[in-house]
């Protein structure tokens, strides 16, 4: 652990992440504000579609902020698996010309969008007091879930950073991939609305849902379903965070594996 | 290992897997599949090398003699296959400078981007900044987009800010091949001062100037081996000696192929022989300075040809005929010549002609009514190399006297 956070490595990350958010909005007029905007926008669509015009969510207490909360959370994972997808591949001249721990560069992709979801749950807030949602202590147990989140999203990105060196074909699979995530995730739809009990245990079965679901109980109301009310058995639980811990060390090791020929394969 | 070792490289294997048409796709794979879509380049085959603290080795070698392969494995950017790489010390390899400049961040930017891949925090490289800049001489720039520098300007940056890179061992990879003369001296200032610190540094040069000004020792590398590790002076020469053997067979190789395009006349006689050899008749198509040589040439005459004369002239690439030899002109007329007979023609000149390359054309006529018999143009291929002083034709022997009068 000595070695990894070295002096150099801290060093390195900090100014990686530092590049990366002044890159981003760059040439744009409203500048990091879209970092905020940007969801806000998007939240501004969903709610039209599904609270105005679907009439979704009339059963979920404060369901505005119920939907904010898990497209913000999917908007987290979507964005670290994306960017660091590419990341390797992205950041080639260093790889070739220079040694540095390859695994800094996914890990401050990561790291960029952790940033960017603290923004995001400033946008959350806000829209808690507009809507008077009532504090509960259990909203200190949101880090765990946003921490079960990460460690997902970076066993992931190790693994799909690495195979895009050899496979650019991953980009475009993983597109698909979220893009199905997105609706087999409760995110724009309350659980409650699948009726078959089975597939709403199974949904929950993944680790993105089960933490949406669980920040959802935690910060917005109680009555989301969460993996621990509908289990009764912990096995059960369990399974989506042995589910993260496996993803995240098969992660790594494939990653260790792959990146001593990056240099020579992008 | 030994404390005064500061690299030592034992048994290195690198071998690249070079795809035919790379597969980059799943489909490209699975239509692919099982067929042997690559192949397999040994670049570096079994290298020793120990270098001592303190010592500025030199590598050269000709492309793709496996130079920059070997300073990436030994950075520790490529694994090898076999064999092992110690460092003892702290290690930094400047491939390229200016790695992980962004052209989209400011002068300002870049310097701390880039200190921080050498290590340097944010703080410490606040304190060196002043001088960063006025070594580079961009004061009034660090502001504008890197996009906006012109890229001496921003060589000069990357170079600042690389001296600044506090290490044990430096890797150098033909750093000096980029800039211009100020530059190049302040490069050498850098040498110099590297030398004095006692620092051990690996340069990868073509420069044979700077090898000899810097270098404490020098290895030759050719296809993946060390075939020369010792002083300078001789690593140099068998370096020199690599690239005088590439180019007597590049030579050889393309007179060959222009002997026997189709653009050559054949009609009355045909040419039979047509090369360029020592005084002892050895084909050869590299001369150093003063070396004397020889054309030949044999035609072999179908019919009868009334006053037949051979004709040689030489040229530079340019086109400028340098010399020529016409046997009619020259005194000794050749009698009419019959069908079925051969004439072998030497002509022999002393080595008095500049670096470069000639190309040697080779006429057979007939003198009075000028019909072309047989021709092949640019046939022959010579090259001098060392004389080392541009601007002029030709050597001859030079006899002068001077006297000064009051």
């Amino acid at each position: 652990m000595d070695r990894i956070l070295s002096k150099k490595n801290r060093v390195l990350l900090t100014e990686l992440v530092r590049t990366d958010f002044k890159l981003r909005y760059q040439g744009s007029v409203l500048g990091y504000t879209w970092s905020l905007l940007k969801p806000l926008l998007l939240f501004v669509i969903l709610y039209i579609v599904f609270v105005y015009f679907l009439k979704i969510g009339k059963d979920v207490p404060h369901y505005p902020v119920y939907l904010l909360l898990g497209i913000v959370l999917w908007n987290f994972f979507n964005e670290i698996t994306s960017q660091s997808l590419s990341s390797i591949v992205g950041r080639g001249d260093l790889i070739r010309k220079i040694r540095i721990p390859r695994w800094i560069i996914v890990f401050s992709s990561s790291i960029s969008a952790l940033i960017n979801l603290c923004l995001n749950l400033i946008v959350v807030g806000i829209f808690m007091v507009i809507n008077q949602v009532p504090l509960s202590p259990s909203i200190l147990l949101l880090p765990f879930n946003i921490v079960e989140i990460y460690l997902f999203a970076l066993g992931l990105s190790l693994f799909l950073s690495a195979a895009y060196v050899k496979f650019r074909d991953v980009s475009y699979v993983w597109e698909v991939v979220l893009q199905a995530g997105f609706y087999a995730t409760p995110i724009i739809y309350p659980l409650s609305m699948i009726t078959s009990d089975f597939v709403q245990k199974l949904l929950l079965l993944s680790p993105i849902a089960q933490a949406v679901q669980d920040a959802r109980y935690n910060v917005v109301t109680h009555q989301a379903v969460t993996s621990s009310s509908i289990f009764e058995s912990f096995l059960y639980v369990a399974l989506p965070m042995i589910i993260v811990v496996a993803i995240l060390l098969g992660g790594i090791a494939y990653f260790r594996k792959e990146s001593k020929y990056f240099a020579e394969n992008i | 290992m030994n404390d005064n070792v500061a690299i030592k490289l034992s048994h290195l294997h690198k071998t690249f897997k070079l795809p035919h048409e790379k597969q980059n796709t799943l489909k490209g794979m699975v239509i692919n599949f099982g067929k042997r879509g690559y192949e397999t380049q040994h670049v570096l085959k079994g290298l020793n090398v120990d270098v001592k603290k303190g010592e500025f080795l030199g590598i050269l070698g000709r492309n793709g003699s496996g130079k920059s392969t070997l300073l990436k494995v030994l950075s520790g950017i490529y694994t090898p296959d076999e064999g092992s790489v110690e460092i003892n010390g702290k290690l930094t390899p400047f491939i390229e400078l200016g790695v992980g400049f962004n052209p989209e961040l400011s002068g300002r930017d870049n310097v701390f981007l880039n200190g921080a891949l050498l290590g340097f925090s944010r703080p410490e490289v606040s304190k060196i900044y002043d001088e960063i800049v006025a070594f580079a001489e961009l004061e009034r720039f660090m502001d504008q987009k890197l996009k906006n520098y012109s890229s001496g300007m921003q060589v000069r940056l990357a170079f600042s800010i690389a001296i600044q890179a506090d290490t044990d061992i430096l890797v150098l990879d033909e750093v000096l091949a980029v800039g211009d003369e100020a530059f190049q001296r302040k490069c050498y200032d850098y040498f110099n001062e590297l030398k004095q610190k006692g620092k051990t540094v690996v340069l990868v040069t073509h420069d044979m100037s700077a090898v000899q000004r810097f270098c404490t020792r020098a290895i030759v590398l050719s296809k993946g081996k060390v075939i020369y590790d010792g002083d300078t002076e001789s690593a140099t020469d068998v370096y020199r000696g690599l690239n005088f053997e590439s180019t007597d067979n590049a030579s050889r190789k393309s007179s060959r192929r222009r002997q026997l395009s189709g653009k050559n006349i054949e009609t009355t006689s045909k040419i039979v022989d047509f090369k360029i050899t020592d005084p002892e008749g050895n084909e050869k198509a590299l001369f150093k300075p003063g070396e004397p040589f020889v054309i030949e040439s044999s035609v072999l005459f179908k019919e009868n040809i009334p006053n037949p004369s051979i004709l040689f002239t030489f040229n530079n690439p340019g086109g400028t005929i340098i010399s020529a030899l016409d046997t009619h002109l020259a005194g000794r007329k050749m009698k009419s010549a019959k069908a079925g007979q051969t004439a072998t023609i030497k002509w022999k000149l002393d080595g008095m002609y500049n670096d470069g390359k000639y190309l040697v054309s080779v006429t057979v006529r007939d003198a009075l009514t000028q019909d072309v018999s047989s021709r092949i143009d640019d046939g022959c291929e010579f090259n001098v190399i060392g004389w080392d002083m541009p601007n002029v034709l030709v050597h001859p022997k030079i006899q002068y006297s001077l006297d000064v009068v009051d």
